[in-house]
């Protein structure tokens, strides 16, 4: 029995990958109707200093008294402090979420998935193209890029939504577009405003409006399923190789940690292996697209 | 490795002194199966059982978990303390030792480790006993008819005697502490040993080949066997629950009266339940019962093949007596084999 003694006075607590930590929400911002901007802070200043993640990953965030659900982190590693979460109105936990009040407190754990191969996209162009509600993740890469911009060649977004109203981030990403670092081409597909003064027409239109060098270029897509359609066809006739188109996921990724088994695609968790894929792995896997 | 033996008469002696080591839990009947339970006393236990219902997995990840408590104020208090008691199974075939091998590389090795499971699995010992195999076994297919690994001890039935395995310093406690019972064999011991281990080899009646089933599968992705499946499956979810390495939770709060504080719970969750892969907004990744059926066979023979080199599944048989609509894990690899001549 000595052994056993010796052993548990030993080794060290176990690390509870599910534990999550209390964060207060310093601010909500009702970017878009159903599609609000949560800033939240970890209470535990330790873990301000601490945390950081990487473009693309995700963290699981319990409303207290409801549940958890993986929520994208639309901050960047290089503004920390501060995390910021785009979140659709959509289910019973977002719901809870809507109904809580700036100061109030929520859960989060974290951050999990592969998030980018932001190393290996370093001194690379970078297109991001996001579709609709994309860019929640895709705004971690593109201010990354931003915050880092010697470490990137040409950097182009393109962003699509459906009307200027639904368009995240907007007021944002038109003051980007006077950048001469970034090529900022947005687009809606119509706009019943009448003052929108960017582009106007399908997310694949604004492939004309570029020239692109697919062997030193790193696609970002993220949107729903009709953008990978018509993005993807636009992309493989440029002839952009295909592990370098990168993609990003939505599936129920309950624990987070590649355990409990729900978000499954083909043999790979998106929890774990995702939810950042590669158009190869999209075509290995085939329940991914 | 040490190797001791027993004789048989002495057992329930030696089981005297389990409870040294934790609560102790053993095969007894329970209508017409068997479960792992604790004995009444050592005249309940059954040593020689075809299967217990539930596989040792609800031991380390039972069927209802409470993993925090929360409180609106103070968030969330992990219940770590409520999975540290010992316990020690009795008589666990080698094919549910390997399931818990195979749990043991989901929920203890890689980048996370499950500290639920794993404070349970410490807390665990387990003494393995061999079996004779019945028709629905065909653990020697899946590589999990002996094992070599997972076990403190391990009682191989030789005659009059059982031959004991000792697997680790806990399961050597136990020798110790038990006194004199335990002997050296004799060289006729091994020679029954070995004897009546290549008996057990040939007694197996059930079998499938698993050479290049992910391949076979990779290339019946859109095979009709999927929509037969699909139109017979229930998604009742039995196979899942006495599957040993299927290990799907579904985790949910729930709210003590006065709302204010409650319980983070967990419980088992199935691939083949609708609500699986549904996401918020409506969104379903496996919509039909085909392609739920489809993707636990493929989870098990095809994907953790791929992520961990050997399908989960263990061939003890439970899903083929388990399901209502009479799919047979055998018959549908044969069927996907296009060996349409079997059953």
């Amino acid at each position: 029995m000595l052994t056993e003694a010796v052993r548990s006075r030993s080794a060290p607590p176990l690390e509870n990958p599910y534990q999550p930590y209390l964060a207060r929400i310093s601010r909500i911002h009702r970017m878009v109707p159903d599609n609000h901007l949560f800033q939240v802070r970890f209470l535990d200043a330790r873990l301000v200093e601490t945390w950081t993640h990487r473009p693309g990953q995700f963290v699981e965030l319990s409303v207290i008294g409801t549940g958890e659900a993986p929520i994208s982190i639309s901050s960047s590693p290089t503004r920390p402090g501060i995390l910021e979460f785009c979140v659709r109105r959509a289910g019973r936990v977002t719901n809870a979420l809507y109904a809580l009040p700036t100061n109030g407190l929520v859960g989060i754990r974290g951050p999990y998935g592969n998030g980018f191969p932001v190393e290996q996209m370093e001194g690379q162009d970078l297109l991001i193209v996001a579709g609709g509600l994309g860019m929640a993740p895709l705004r971690s890469l593109l201010w990354y890029a931003l915050d880092n911009r010697d470490r990137f060649g040409t950097i182009t977004l393109m962003y699509g939504a459906k009307t200027p109203g639904e368009m995240l981030f907007r007021d944002e990403l038109v003051s980007l577009a006077d950048l001469d670092s970034l090529n900022t081409l947005l687009t809606v597909d119509r706009d019943p405003t009448g003052t929108w003064a960017h582009h106007v027409g399908l997310l694949p239109e604004l492939f004309k409006k570029v020239t692109l060098d697919p062997r030193r270029t790193y696609a970002a897509v993220v949107g729903p399923p009709v953008v990978y359609k018509f993005v993807l066809r636009e992309l493989l006739a440029q002839r952009f190789p295909k592990d370098r188109i990168l993609m990003s996921l939505e599936r129920r990724m309950k624990c987070g940690v590649g355990k409990c088994g729900h978000c499954s695609v083909g043999y790979k968790y998106t929890c774990i292996h995702g939810p950042v894929f590669t158009y190869w792995d999209a075509i290995n896997l085939p329940e991914l697209v | 490795m040490k190797i001791l033996k027993i004789p048989k008469k002495d057992l329930d002696l030696f089981a005297s002194v389990l409870p040294a080591f934790g609560k102790l839990y053993a095969p007894v009947k329970r209508g017409s199966g068997y479960a792992f339970d604790q004995p009444a006393s050592w005249s309940d236990v059954t040593l020689a059982y075809p299967r217990t219902i539930l596989p040792p997995r609800k031991f380390f990840l039972p069927p209802r978990e409470a993993l925090f408590a929360f409180d609106a104020g103070a968030g969330y208090r992990d219940l770590l303390s409520e999975a540290s008691e010992r316990q020690v199974l009795f008589g666990v075939h080698a094919y549910d030792i390997h399931g818990l091998n195979i749990l043991d590389r989901v929920f203890a090795q890689g980048r996370y480790s499950d500290p639920y499971y794993m404070t349970r699995r410490k807390n665990t010992a387990i003494i393995g006993i061999d079996f004779d195999p019945d028709a629905q076994h065909f653990a020697r297919s899946m590589a999990a008819d002996f094992a070599d690994t997972g076990f403190d001890l391990f009682l191989s039935d030789i005659g009059d005697d059982y031959l004991v395995r000792v697997g680790t310093s806990r399961g050597d406690d136990m020798v110790v502490m038990s006194g004199c019972l335990l002997s050296e064999p004799t060289p006729d011991d091994i020679a029954e040993f070995k004897r009546r281990s290549s008996e057990r080899v040939a007694a197996y009646r059930t079998g499938v080949e698993l050479g290049d089933l992910p391949e076979i599968l990779e290339m019946e992705y859109h095979s009709e066997v999927w929509k037969e499946l699909g139109d017979r499956c229930l998604s009742c979810g039995s196979c899942s629950m006495v599957c040993p390495t299927c290990y799907c939770f579904d985790v949910a709060d729930e709210v003590d009266l006065g709302a204010r504080a409650g319980r983070r719970v967990r419980t088992w969750d199935s691939c083949l339940f609708r609500t699986h892969a549904l996401v918020a907004g409506g969104e379903n990744f496996r919509k039909n019962r085909s392609s739920r059926i489809m993707f636990r066979f493929y989870h098990k023979q095809r994907g953790f093949v791929a992520e961990y080199g050997r399908p989960s599944c263990v061939g003890c048989g439970r899903c083929i007596g388990a399901c209502p609509a009479g799919i047979d894990i055998v018959s549908v690899i044969r069927m996907i084999r296009g060996q349409s001549d079997a059953h």
